[in-house]
């Protein structure tokens, strides 16, 4: 579970990144688009990259998602039983999502790969011509809202997720709690603030 | 004729000669069992506490088989693990003059000179391999910042000898031996047996061989054969009803065995701690203790005028009495545990007690947080104020804690010899059910250095010397059969009774009895009534008990009776002891022998022996048999806290 | 005051239980939660009803025997606190209480409130000691143990085995026990040898048994009575990453 986060936690990360080339124009971002398929074509091909990346990321989610599915099944058998009197249930709000959180997450991304990475949901749909595309969206405010609320679940996700990853690789023993806990926090409010950064622009009209 | 003179019995089993030398010299002349033989031998452990435990893990790590046995769910829940202030050792790591020998003598002393030399002494030598060994398993001791163990005194000492885990000292002990005990359950080397309790002990041919027990989840009565059974159920303090023991704690194991023919020793012989949280209502459960620690700091006082019930803060100074720094000036409120509990009594008596009922007095900590201020306070004693808030749910910060004795510990049980065998061959007792150690009094972080020397060193070194003599044969199964027999017609006529009186409600009347004639000062108008009253409850326990359900299931009602119709023989046994012995002597306190500042009086003239009884029946007169007490190394003093 | 109570009734491991509301007269603020119990059964007795099971012994907060799950929470609504040192000055007499037996699958149901938790004892006897035979033990003063280690180890091994942690865990593990174990003993220079393996042992085990796995929501340490950090979780998981990549087992 730590592992495979961890990897989609990078891709996370290099991805926000790449967004915010949209504020550098849309020569910047369509040419960032152009790089990442060329990048090593000599090698792999055309778009030979991506794919490589797909295929990682896609085994990883496989794998996340496998590994949550194991744990909620094992929850389930060993705690067959509820309560009658059901307490608020201790603990933080994220860590409590991290389930339907998740489901949230990977429901966006079925939706966010046919919008803009196939473009078939995409109102403007042109391949390549990934800054019209972004702006084409994000004049909706309805698309706005869809993409805030994943946004969102992705931070809670990531705040719990990266805390509770560092301390399953054995971090965060008394001494680094503060540290970890700082981190997982940081990590999570850069993240949504990166990607949300985006379509609030387009909404408001800083970027055309 | 309330009981008949039997023979004098002796400890045949301690060597003669040098003091220093004696356990070295037992250890040598005990035959041992070679280890391919011990694979064949089965020892059976009552109890998990720190005796038992202790005892059980060891035996199993020498190679023996060890079937062992407790009531509560796991065995590290045995009542050893709610011991708080400390465990005594002659290490002398302070440097301040501790040794083995000043141990054994402070122990002696504090016994009121009615313990055996040679088994105290031993105890003094062991003490110092028991803080090796629990290190070494990694009990969490309290440490200096150089790392090494700090220590702090106690009561009846002048030297700083006793090793603590902050107020928990007796969990991490029981947890070491707790885990010692896992990992031999693990080998496939103890047989464990939760949820189980001992109703009886089968003798065969005049040997112990196993223990008729009763599962407490399916109901199902069995016997485990064993080459020797070793008993070490602990304390009978709960014959009192409210004491600071917990709620499972009980007589029955060692009781059943006293009714096969072990003798049992010194049953008067009770402690009561000075600093309890005073009963709160009717429907009072049990006892919380407060540390003993309280008392460097905490000033104790009531009212001069008896039926004053002004609140603590309106009393002015002049009108409180300060009654231990009045009566003993040189020791204050620090006099040892018998001394403040009767003086505490003694106020109430007089009508001056605080609190509901009027049983209680003040414990006041306004001087000394005036004096070192609340921070300190806290640091020292934060976690017990806590406690005491939780519990009673007042601040002791702002206003006195109320606190009066409570039973806390009996130092009689079933008589031993230096190898701790009881008077039934195969037969070992061990810990508080033994009455080897302590004498008429223990001195504080005493019980956990007993419980632990008997399990961990002295039983498995001196067990071989005894199994040595066998094989013992076949277990005769008529003798298994009549103990059966016995076990199964009690639980019936337990469940047959069917009458109107929970056995709850007996418990606390007797309770009620012993804690007034029988507790912290005995008289013989008292214990006489007390004699007179308790046969006539048995009856009526008999005639109207009501239990409910059935014997072939988890029956917490048939679980509570037969160990209160225990107590209630047991009972008798301890007013008659009581009575008998007309001196005053360490926690026993006889009205009639007090000095004119009513301090005791004890009579080494007529009472320098243990008191051993022998059972012959349910209500019949009791056999005296005495063991003579002879001191060599240490002469009988008389004790002042003036 | 009078209470209501709602209490879970089973009268074995196999047979269905249901809630069966009581009215407990002449409770007082003094009294623990246990002892309105214990004036509840000495009714039901005398009524010939059969009394409520439950666990219960030292009451005094450190055996770890008691545990009720009260108004859905372990331990009841006091923070750091055993069922046992529960008082009932904490309860609103107008509300009726809601009284459960620990649920979760490693714990069955063996009668009303009581649970059969000897799962716990299972995963100490999978590693959880220091092998140290009595009569082997070099001088306590032999190994100097730094008071921060030996204050942390302490803090770890204050746990009472009661239990709470798997009863408010949502996914029913053990891992706050097993890690105070580990940590109490991972902590000290004499348990260093089976550290590593330790660990590894009583967490395969841990598995085996039933219980569910962490995902660190934290609802353990919430109701722990002794307070056991959720810190312990991180070592124990260092201590078994450490094990899996130095000897491949």
């Amino acid at each position: 579970m730590a592992v495979t986060g961890g990897v989609l936690l990078l891709y996370v990360v290099a991805h926000m990144a790449g967004n915010l080339k949209v504020f550098a124009g849309a020569d910047s971002i369509d040419g960032y688009g152009r790089f990442l398929r060329e990048f090593l074509a000599p090698v792999l091909g055309h778009s030979g990259f991506l794919w490589v990346v797909r295929a990682v990321l896609l085994l990883a989610v496989v794998l996340h998602m496998t590994a949550a599915i194991q744990l909620a099944r094992r929850a389930r058998k060993a705690r067959p039983t509820g309560y009658a009197h059901r307490a608020r249930v201790p603990g933080g709000y994220a860590a409590r999502t991290m389930r339907w959180g998740g489901v949230i997450i990977a429901l966006f991304v079925v939706y966010h790969v046919l919008d803009l990475t196939a473009g078939v949901l995409n109102p403007h749909g042109v391949e390549g011509a990934i800054h019209d595309n972004v702006v084409a969206d994000f004049r909706h405010w309805y698309v706005v809202l869809a993409y805030t609320v994943a946004v969102v679940a992705l931070g809670f996700h990531l705040r719990h997720g990266v805390w509770s990853a560092l301390r399953s690789l054995g971090m965060g023993s008394a001494r680094r709690a503060a540290a970890v806990q700082a981190a997982a926090l940081g990590v999570a409010v850069l993240i949504t603030a990166g990607f949300l950064s985006v379509p609030y622009a387009v909404l408001f009209g800083f970027v055309r | 004729m309330l009981f008949t003179e039997g023979d004098p019995i002796a400890d045949t089993r301690a060597p003669d000669g040098p003091l220093e030398t004696r356990w070295e010299r037992r250890r040598f002349t005990a035959r041992l069992v070679n280890p391919a033989n011990r694979r064949r031998l089965t020892v059976a452990v009552v109890g998990t506490g720190l005796a038992g435990g202790s005892a059980a893990a060891t035996l199993a790590e020498l190679g023996y088989n060890v079937l062992s046995f407790c009531y509560q769910d796991s065995p590290r829940r045995a009542h050893s693990i709610a011991a708080q202030g400390g465990i005594n050792a002659a290490k002398n790591y302070a440097g301040d003059g501790d040794s083995v020998h000043r141990l054994f003598h402070d122990t002696i002393k504090g016994g009121d000179f009615r313990s055996r030399e040679s088994n105290v002494h031993r105890l003094a030598e062991v003490s110092t391999q028991i803080i090796d060994q629990c290190v070494a398993q990694g009990v969490p001791f309290a440490r200096e910042y150089g790392g090494l163990l700090d220590t702090r005194s106690f009561g009846g000492a002048q030297v700083s000898r006793t090793f603590y885990a902050r107020g928990q000292t007796g969990q991490q002990l029981l947890l070491g031996a707790y885990q010692a005990l896992a990992r031999q359950i693990h080998a496939g080397r103890v047989l464990m047996s939760p949820r189980t309790e001992m109703l009886d002990l089968v003798v065969s041919d005049g040997r112990a061989r196993g223990v008729v027990v009763r599962d407490l989840v399916s109901g199902e009565v069995t016997t485990h054969l064993a080459d020797a059974v070793v008993l070490a159920t602990g304390g009978y303090g709960n014959v009192f009803h409210l004491s600071t023991n917990a709620k499972g704690c009980n007589t029955t194991a060692i009781w059943r065995a006293h009714r096969r023919g072990a003798l049992f020793a010194n049953p008067c012989y009770t402690q009561i701690h000075p600093t309890c949280i005073p009963v709160s209502g009717a429907h009072q459960s049990k006892l919380t203790l407060m540390s003993e620690s309280l008392r460097n700091d905490g000033r104790v006082w009531v009212p001069a005028r008896a039926g004053d019930d002004r609140a603590p803060g309106l009393i002015p100074e002049e009108e409180r009495d300060y009654y231990l720094e009045r009566l003993y000036p040189s020791f204050g409120n620090l006099v040892p545990r018998d001394i403040a509990s009767r003086a505490a009594k003694a106020v109430c008596d007089a009508g001056r007690g605080v609190g509901p009922g009027g049983l209680g007095v003040y414990l006041d900590f306004a001087d000394a947080i005036a004096r070192l201020g609340r921070a300190t306070v806290a640091a020292r004693y934060g976690n017990l104020f806590e406690m005491y808030q939780r519990i009673t749910a007042e601040d002791p910060y702002e206003v006195p804690m109320r606190i009066y004795p409570a039973v806390h510990y009996t130092m009689g049980g079933l008589w031993v010899d230096y190898d701790l065998r009881s008077t039934i061959p195969g037969l070992f007792v061990i810990g508080e059910a033994n009455f080897s150690d302590h004498g008429a009094n223990r001195l504080g972080a005493s019980a956990l250095m007993q419980g632990l020397a008997d399990g961990y060193f002295v039983l498995p070194a001196v067990i071989g010397d005894y199994l040595a003599d066998g094989p013992f044969g076949p277990v005769n199964s008529a003798a298994v059969n009549e103990a059966e027999d016995a076990v199964r017609s009690k639980i019936a006529a337990l469940l047959s009774v069917n009458g109107d009186r929970t056995a709850e409600s007996f418990h606390r009347e007797l309770g009620r009895l012993m804690w007034d004639h029988c507790g912290m000062e005995r008289s013989e108008e008292g214990l006489r009534k007390a004699l007179d009253r308790i046969p006539s409850l048995r009856d009526e326990f008999w005639r109207r008990v009501k239990v409910s359900g059935t014997g072939e299931e988890l029956n917490q009602s048939l679980e509570k009776a037969g160990r209160v119709a225990d107590f209630l023989e047991l009972a008798e046994l301890m007013c008659l002891d009581a009575l008998h012995r007309t001196e005053s002597c360490g926690g026993h306190f006889r009205a009639e022998s007090q000095t004119p500042d009513g301090d005791a009086r004890r009579d080494d003239e007529r009472f320098s022996y243990a008191a051993a009884w022998e059972f012959t029946g349910v209500g019949e007169p009791p056999v005296l048999h005495r063991e003579a007490l002879t001191f060599e190394a240490v002469r009988p003093s008389v004790r002042s806290y003036k | 005051m009078r209470y209501t109570l709602r209490v879970w009734r089973q009268t074995g491991p196999d047979a269905r239980g249901r809630l069966v509301e009581y009215a407990v007269d002449g409770v007082t603020p003094d009294m623990s939660f246990l002892e309105l119990l214990d004036v509840l059964n000495e009714r039901l007795l005398l009524d010939g009803d059969e009394p409520v099971a439950f666990d219960h012994d030292c009451r005094e907060g450190i055996c770890g025997m008691c545990g009720l799950v009260i108004d859905g929470v372990a331990h009841g609504p006091e923070k750091a606190t055993t069922t046992c040192q529960l008082h009932m000055r904490h309860f609103d007499p107008a509300v009726p209480i809601v009284v459960e037996p620990w649920r979760a699958a490693p714990f069955p149901v063996v009668r009303d409130l009581v649970v059969d938790r000897s799962a716990l004892d299972r995963v100490i006897e999978a590693g959880g000691y220091i092998s140290a035979p009595a009569g082997a033990a070099p001088d306590a003063h032999a190994v100097p143990v730094p008071k921060p280690a030996a204050d942390t180890a302490f803090d770890a091994a204050a746990c009472i085995g009661c239990g709470a942690c798997v009863a408010a865990c949502p996914n029913g593990s053990a891992m706050l026990f097993t890690a105070a174990k580990v940590t109490h003993l991972g902590l000290l220079p004499q348990g260093q040898p089976e550290r590593h393996s330790r660990a590894a042992d009583m967490l395969r085990t841990q598995d085996e048994l039933g219980f569910g796995g962490c995902t660190q929501t934290g609802a353990c340490t919430a109701v722990c009575p002794k307070g056991i950090p959720l810190d312990t979780i991180a070592r124990l998981n260092h201590d078994v990453l450490a094990a899996a990549l130095r000897s491949p087992r």
